[in-house]
């Protein structure tokens, strides 16, 4: 049985921005334990008169990294943790995290396939982890992202994804922009809706694991749709993260 | 019930584990209301209130309360039936 979780003291060792709203930080760790794709780290801040403000955040690379982890942050303008990494957080700092933690939502190449990813928004962060564990997975199940962002510019790891997708005929990237789409644009222009689930569960084959994470009522959406088009209950894994900011 | 605010138990996975001293999500439970047999991991979640309440997934009644002040934690599990944790 793993010892219980204890808070350890972090070093940042790199930055990568990844939208104008979204950066990644990887955090080398004293006491790193080997996570499961879709696991999150508590990040805690302490004030200097001892107020503290914590928050979850989903864990982006994969588990084959050993020592350190990326987190993937959206910035929430009036966020108390996520304002503070973008705007202080440097290269050398410490930050204060426990985990990883969870161990519901989570995926790893034994549980098999295919896969139904559903991400709105940052929600694509845990599934990301997913989707770069499965690509050094022997064999790789089918897999297939739907994934929601507002316009062209706030699609995380677009590159990326696109990259794996071009590489491997197993995974297919459907994508939907709910507010702006760039000139030549084909993909969806709103809200996940029926026709796109329909779309998604075809793609993945037949009895597909389901992990839906982003703002609350687009995982109330997409999980509703799927059992209602059929998948059993049991299938559909999500993560909730509350009111659209 | 608050749906926008609505989160999973995930959300406080790290909180669970840390009283209860296992990861918890994937600890199977019994509703005591409607008798929903599932993962915590499946629980609904409101933390946005003066401590953390989880709902059943399909009956949304309260299976988990969790308060704490500055000296204790109230821990109020009386709407799960049982738990099964996992020792090996």
């Amino acid at each position: 049985m793993p010892e219980p979780l204890a808070w350890q003291i972090s070093t940042v060792t790199a930055i990568r921005v990844e939208t104008a709203e979204v950066t990644s930080f990887t955090l080398e760790l004293p006491s790193w334990r080997p996570h499961r794709a879709g696991q999150h780290y508590d990040v805690r801040l302490t004030a200097a008169d001892g107020y503290q403000a914590q928050r979850s955040y989903s864990i982006a690379s994969p588990p084959s990294r050993s020592g350190e982890v990326d987190l993937t942050i959206e910035k929430i303008a009036d966020g108390e943790v996520s304002p503070y990494f973008h705007d202080t957080v440097a290269v050398g700092d410490k930050v204060e995290v426990r985990g990883p933690i969870g161990g519901y939502f989570v995926w790893e190449p034994a549980f098999g396939g295919p896969l139904l990813l559903v991400a709105g928004g940052s929600g694509v962060v845990p599934l990301m982890a997913m989707l770069r564990e499965r690509a050094s997975a022997d064999p790789r199940p089918p897999a297939v992202l739907l994934y929601s962002s507002r316009n062209f510019d706030d699609v995380i790891y677009r590159d990326e994804l696109a990259a794996l997708a071009a590489a491997d005929t197993g995974l297919r990237v459907i994508q939907t922009l709910t507010r702006s789409q760039p000139a030549g644009w084909t993909g969806y222009d709103r809200r996940i809706d029926r026709p796109m689930l329909s779309e998604a569960i075809a793609a993945a084959g037949p009895a597909p694991l389901v992990y839906i994470c982003g703002p609350t009522l687009l995982v109330e959406a997409a999980a509703n749709g799927l059992v209602e088009l059929g998948v059993p209950p049991a299938q559909v894994r999500t993560e909730r993260f509350g009111p659209t900011s | 019930m608050d749906e926008p605010m609505m989160l999973d138990a995930n959300a406080v996975a790290g909180e669970l584990a840390e009283l209860f001293g296992f990861e918890m999500t994937a600890t199977v439970h019994r509703c005591a209301h409607c008798g929903n047999v599932g993962q915590m991991g499946t629980l609904l979640a409101w933390t946005q209130g003066p401590g953390i309440t989880l709902r059943c997934c399909i009956c949304r009644d309260v299976v988990v309360r969790i308060v704490r002040t500055p000296t204790r934690t109230l821990i109020d599990v009386s709407g799960a039936a049982y738990m099964e944790i996992r020792t090996a």
